[in-house]
């Protein structure tokens, strides 16, 4: 098995601010990784510096064995997708389901859209009554949907999901996370996902590594987290709030 | 039509689900004009613009007398009369047939104008609020040297430069009036540029010059219709203007704003020589600015999802 | 629970005129609560926040308040003159809702904030005033509140920000708290730390508590009573510690759809909406 992605040291710094301060990790082809962590932790930044969407200051990101460099070219981004949080801010207010789609695919000069377009909407269980409605005339988890099918209608072969249900109601939440599962078996994706959820992480996971402030706290199996053998405290605070409010009396 | 076909013709435009892409876009533009629609005021502004736009098409049919050749020996400086609806002016031309022949030249400064100001502006802003940076800096500070000029007397000096003459009094016009619009397909950008579809089309390779035209534009196009249309009769006035200093329509050009600077000497006498193209520039212009403000009610883009 | 009622709330409807027409975000809704923790569970559009509004007089202008009894202590909130509720609100009920950030205001130092709460609604002087508002932080577990006092509520960090607010809320005595989503914008280990002081203060002081909240199990583990909200209705109200039983599907859906550490279950059963559960 080779690396989809490996990261070495990696430093963002945004003005003077270090988001990240030398984070590593890496993720095998097919495998689903997961990112843990409190806002301010970097977890999403490391996300955005994979896309080249936040400066790398240090360090260095490979995926599927080609080392990047400052600038991202097309054939990456037939790579690499993004699923963003907010599903109300990541699809454009003025175009159609049917524009939104369409757009990386005459951007990569794809030929067969029409039925790409189909194919996508179907998969991700929304069938063509939606191709014509505009972002406005979807409800959340609809909108999330459609964030997915765009992010797999160039095929890539790793997904980068950034908190992609938080924006969500419960129900819907699981609705989102069994189609991201699905896909997944069915295109053999490698995920990296990111969540503050811990038990979001180890339902969708099979490794992760909880973040703080930037670093790496430490870095473990999905199991190993279930039958609680952490070894740092911080792990075992997300652990326990995320069991719910404890009264103490 | 039945009253049922208007009703299932209405669902069919107000549909949650469109089946293609023609009923979506038919839908969007019809929440618009109901929109749009629901505003009195706006809907005589439009009356109005539709008015002027018939009277320049069919003046040939409209005007019963030449615009630019008056009977001298007969009819100078009358009044108002059956004959002559709003008179006739110092050299004998019926009034009337001038302001109808002058709606036309009135539409090609405001649309010349239009074309020429608003694309520039919307790209200059666009670019540099998306670039940002040195571009960004030099588009804009070339943007306030223009804007630090009274618009009137920076175009009288393209004019003076460029020589009198309506053409190139559009051309000054448009030269001066861009840079409001720059401001707001800038401002505009700024609030987009950083949203997350915006990255999203990045992250699938898209060139920045695919992501200003096609994803950003779209976004400024209506604030900057809105701005446009409320500017018309200050284009139109400054045109007048131009007219009026004998720098903009040369005679015998039917020209709102030189009709009045002709009118100018006999306004104490012959009141209607000057009156009446007057009146024709306030109402066109009020009509332009029911229209805007209709139309920022509909457009607004932070409405835009509802 | 001691059997007196604090507030009773019988078939409380709230409708909003829209361009289509009347939508009823709330569609008579009943409970009652004593002194004791009552939470309020939902998803995204089930009326959960427009009851809690609704009691507090928060309501928008345009929409329209309904119920047949709407009584806070035995008085009618609805027949009310709009000086008396504002008399009571902030004095006797207080609402926290869910981002510090919009509502504090940010060109006052906190420690005026909550003084100026306090003087509001009690004749006291400045000098009293900051010295319970230095208390009232206190008891909230802010560390150093001299220092807290003195500064703007973009200087404090959320969880912070989230503290000072409640000690606001609570600094005039109310018999009555809504907590609207309180600690939804907080850090998970940080929302612990916050309930934990609500959890404490409520208990001391004796009041009432409204939860409001979308998360099922944190309510659950929290709050004495459930109510469970659908499409502007009461599906169901339960006993926190039955809630494992709880009888309505929607109830079961909503606990069952969340992931939980050590359950493993590939996919995760969905909840199939019932259109009969909004009728």
């Amino acid at each position: 098995m080779t690396a989809a992605i490996a990261i070495d040291g990696l430093e963002v710094i945004f003005d003077r601010f270090r988001a990240l301060k030398g984070v590593s990790l890496e993720v095998k082809e097919g495998e689903s990784y997961g990112l843990v962590g409190e806002s301010g932790s970097g977890k999403s930044t490391l996300l955005r510096a994979i896309t080249g969407l936040a400066p790398v200051a240090a360090g260095a990101i490979t995926v599927n064995g080609k080392r990047l460099g400052k600038t991202r070219d097309k054939a990456f981004y037939r790579d690499v997708q993004m699923v963003f949080q907010d599903p109300y801010g990541s699809l454009h207010p003025r175009q159609t389901v049917d524009r939104l789609l369409q757009e990386p695919l005459a951007i990569h000069g794809i030929a067969d859209g029409e039925k790409r377009i189909e194919r996508a909407l179907d998969e991700v269980g929304l069938g063509t009554g939606f191709r014509f409605r505009y972002a406005h005339q979807l409800s959340g988890g609809q909108r999330q949907r459609v964030a997915i099918a765009r992010a797999l209608i160039l095929e890539p072969s790793i997904l980068l999901l950034d908190e992609p249900t938080s924006a969500l109601d419960a129900s819907v939440q699981a609705e989102v996370l069994n189609l991201l599962e699905e896909v997944r078996r069915r295109r053999k994706l490698t995920f990296l996902m990111v969540s503050h959820d811990l038990a979001i992480i180890t339902h969708m996971c099979e490794r992760l590594m909880v973040m703080q402030n930037g670093e790496a706290v430490e870095t473990l199996t999905a199991s190993q987290l279930i039958g609680h053998r952490v070894s740092a405290d911080y792990t075992r605070n997300l652990l326990r709030a995320s069991e719910g409010f404890v009264r103490t009396a | 039509m039945s009253v049922a076909t208007i009703q299932s013709r209405r669902e069919w435009l107000l549909s949650d689900r469109p089946a293609s892409r023609l009923q979506a876009r038919l839908g969007r533009a019809y929440v618009a004009w109901r929109r749009f629609s629901a505003n009195r005021l706006a809907l005589v502004g439009m009356l109005i613009i539709i008015g002027l736009l018939v009277v320049a098409a069919l003046a040939d049919v409209l005007a019963p007398y030449s615009p630019t050749f008056g009977d001298l020996k007969n009819a100078r400086l009358l009044a108002p009369s059956a004959a002559h609806w709003f008179g006739t002016d110092d050299l004998g031309r019926d009034i009337y047939s001038r302001i109808v022949y002058g709606a036309r030249w009135t539409l090609y400064v405001v649309i010349l104008v239009a074309i020429i100001a608003a694309p520039i502006g919307l790209l200059v802003g666009a670019v540099a609020g998306y670039a940002g940076g040195w571009t960004d800096t030099i588009l804009m500070r070339i943007t306030d040297i223009f804007l630090a000029f009274p618009k009137l007397v920076l175009a009288l000096a393209f004019v003076a430069a460029l020589g009198p003459g309506i053409e190139n009094a559009v051309l000054a016009i448009a030269i001066t009036s861009w840079p409001p619009y720059a401001r707001i397909a800038r401002a505009e950008t700024l609030t987009v540029r950083n949203s997350d579809y915006i990255k999203a089309v990045q992250l699938m390779g898209a060139s920045p010059f695919r992501i200003v035209l096609r994803h950003i534009m779209p976004m400024c196009i209506s604030s900057l219709i809105i701005r446009v249309t409320l500017d018309m009769a200050g284009i139109i006035l400054t045109a007048a203007g131009l007219g009026f200093l004998g720098l903009g329509a040369q005679p015998p050009l039917p020209e709102w704003g030189a009709m009045i600077a002709s009118g100018r000497r006999f306004i104490l006498d012959q009141w209607w020589v000057a009156a009446a193209p007057g009146a024709a520039i306030l109402i066109v212009s009020l009509g332009f600015n029911l229209l805007g403000d209709g139309l920022r009610d509909a457009l607004d883009p932070r409405s835009g999802d509802q | 629970m001691s059997g007196d009622t604090l507030l009773d709330v019988d078939d409380l409807r709230v409708t909003f005129p829209t361009r289509t027409g009347l939508v009823q975000a709330v569609r008579g809704v009943s409970f009652s609560l004593g002194r004791e923790r009552l939470g309020i569970v939902g998803e995204s559009g089930s009326g959960k926040s427009q009851t809690g509004r609704a009691i507090m007089g928060l309501t928008p202008p345009q929409a329209q308040v309904s119920a047949k009894k709407l009584a806070f202590d035995g008085m009618d909130l609805l027949s009310m003159s709009p000086r008396q509720r504002r008399a009571l609100r902030g004095n006797r009920i207080a609402m926290i809702l869910q981002d510090p950030k919009y509502s504090l205001d940010p060109v006052m130092s906190i420690g005026r904030q909550i003084a100026e709460t306090l003087r509001t609604h009690e004749k006291v002087s400045k000098a009293e005033a900051r010295e319970r508002a230095l208390a009232m932080l206190q008891a909230v577990q802010i560390r150093d509140p001299a220092r807290v006092f003195d500064l703007y509520p973009h200087e404090v960090s959320g969880g912070m920000g989230q503290r000072a607010m409640i000690a606001m809320m609570l600094i005039t005595g109310p018999e009555l708290m809504i907590a609207d989503e309180p600690t939804s914008a907080l850090d998970v280990t940080v929302q612990l730390d916050v309930l934990n002081i609500l959890d404490k203060l409520v208990a001391e002081r004796g009041m009432g508590l409204i939860f409001i909240s979308h998360d099922l199990r944190l309510v659950s583990s929290f709050c004495d009573r459930v109510v469970v909200m659908y499409a502007g209705k009461v599906v169901e109200q339960i006993k926190a510690s039955e809630l494992r039983d709880a009888r309505h599907p929607y109830t079961r859906g909503l606990l069952n759809c969340m992931p939980r550490i050590g359950f493993e279950r590939h996919p995760l059963p969905v909840l199939e909406r019932k259109p009969e559960w909004s009728a």
